[in-house]
């Protein structure tokens, strides 16, 4: 049976469902390519999917990338940096 | 390369958030056809706002105790249209080892055919961190201001005691074992039962940069066990095999000192804590040969 105020709570797989995330970030992970050994350690742990291996590249999706420094702390050779944000 | 698309970027989580970290290598153990259903806790929220949500994979949220009667439905329904996926109930400690474990109870005695995981934060996160049944000894949390009294509640023993095909702990410090122990999971027919240890920035109190560290030095401590339990035996992990003997095991401090949420406790709680984790390990013990 049809009902007058009838809603579906359905939703879709998004990026973004909780915001541009990396407006929450102060200190931003900053690799250092020559020193990065492809690991892919930082890949592995960071929580919100927010490195991205291109290549053997390690490349940080700054839209959304916390800054929480997960990926820093894991990185066995400290390829990864945290550095403060401007401003 | 492993796939991850259970989780997209820009979800509503902490910095540093140990769920999220979870959520990923279950995709990486799973990889697509695979239904969740999201028990009420951080990782309900943690999705985002409609119309968009931040689980790739379809997910069901819904009261504690609900799930595990919702996914012995959703398993039947699958099988009947012929589909093969892969239904794992998503949990948080609260939600298992309390509030819903009457119902998890039931569908591990029923034998359903699903994956029952739960995500170990060790309090009741998503509404201010109280204290759960899993909580350890001497944490402080906010419903326990001078510190629990009394051990964490040993889930995964009191699940093999359900005589269930497959009960196994994993630590999201350890991807691979646990990836692995997901992956054989699935390969077996009845209710498994995975716990992971989902160390917290914010309800155990540390650097949120230092979640994989943390639940490392829960696993090199000895105080969080890596096993399985097939076959009626337990098979312990080799990340953990150092824990079998107490000489070989790293001091419980290096764990305890790294958390804010122990601050308070004395020598005399380090000792309780220290003779809990003997007895974890002699139980373990005991069941490697039955
Ligand atoms: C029956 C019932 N009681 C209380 C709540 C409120 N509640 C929602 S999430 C939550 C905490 C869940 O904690 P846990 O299962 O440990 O998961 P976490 O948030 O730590 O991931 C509580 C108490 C509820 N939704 N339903
Ligand atoms: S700082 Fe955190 S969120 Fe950002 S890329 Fe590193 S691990 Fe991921
Ligand atoms: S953890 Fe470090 S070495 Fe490994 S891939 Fe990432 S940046 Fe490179
Ligand atoms: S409280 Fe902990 S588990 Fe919950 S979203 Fe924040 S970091 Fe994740």
């Amino acid at each position: 049976m049809q009902h007058e105020y009838q809603y579906f709570p359905i939703t879709v797989p998004g990026k973004g469902a909780g915001g541009q995330t990396g407006t929450w970030r102060f200190v931003r992970p900053v690799v250092n390519l020559n020193k990065c050994i492809g690991c892919r350690a930082c890949w592995m742990f960071c929580p919100e999917a927010t490195i991205h291996v291109i290549d053997g590249k390690v490349e940080v999706d700054y839209d959304y990338c916390k800054g929480c420094g997960i990926c820093a702390n894991v990185c066995p050779v400290k390829a990864i940096l945290m550095e403060g944000e401007d401003q | 390369m492993l796939n991850d698309t259970s989780l997209m970027s820009g979800t509503s989580a902490c910095p540093g958030c140990p769920e999220n970290i979870a959520m990923r290598m279950l995709s990486m153990a799973l990889g697509k056809d695979v239904a969740l259903v999201v028990i009420a806790g951080c990782s309900s929220v943690t999705q985002g706002l409609a119309p968009k949500n931040a689980y790739g994979y379809a997910s069901l949220n819904i009261a504690f105790a609900a799930g595990p009667p919702a996914a012995s439905g959703m398993w039947r329904a699958y099988k009947r249209r012929n589909r093969d996926v892969t239904v794992v109930v998503w949990a948080g400690d609260g939600g298992t080892s309390d509030i819903g474990f009457a119902s998890l109870s039931g569908a591990a005695e029923r034998n359903e055919d699903f994956i029952y995981l739960c995500v170990d934060n060790e309090a009741y996160m998503n509404t201010g961190g109280h204290r759960s049944g899993s909580t350890p000894h001497g944490a402080l949390t906010p419903t326990t201001p001078e510190g629990k009294s009394g051990n964490k509640k040993e889930i995964p023993f009191i699940m093999i005691d359900h005589n269930i095909p497959y009960v196994a702990t994993a630590s999201v410090g350890y991807p691979h074992d646990f990836i692995d122990k997901v992956r054989e999971a699935k390969t077996i027919r009845g209710f498994k039962y995975v716990h992971v240890l989902t160390p917290d920035p914010y309800g155990w109190l540390f650097d949120p940069s230092r979640t994989a560290e943390v639940a490392k030095l829960a696993v090199q401590t000895c105080y969080w066990p890596l096993f399985k339990w097939k076959d009626g035996r337990i098979e312990v992990s080799p990340e953990s095999l150092h824990c079998l003997k107490k000489e070989t095991r790293r001091p419980l401090k290096d764990f305890l000192s790294i958390q804010g949420r122990f601050k308070k406790i004395d020598e005399k709680g380090i000792e309780d804590l220290e003779r809990y984790i003997d007895e974890l390990w002699e139980r373990i013990s005991l069941n490697l040969k039955r």
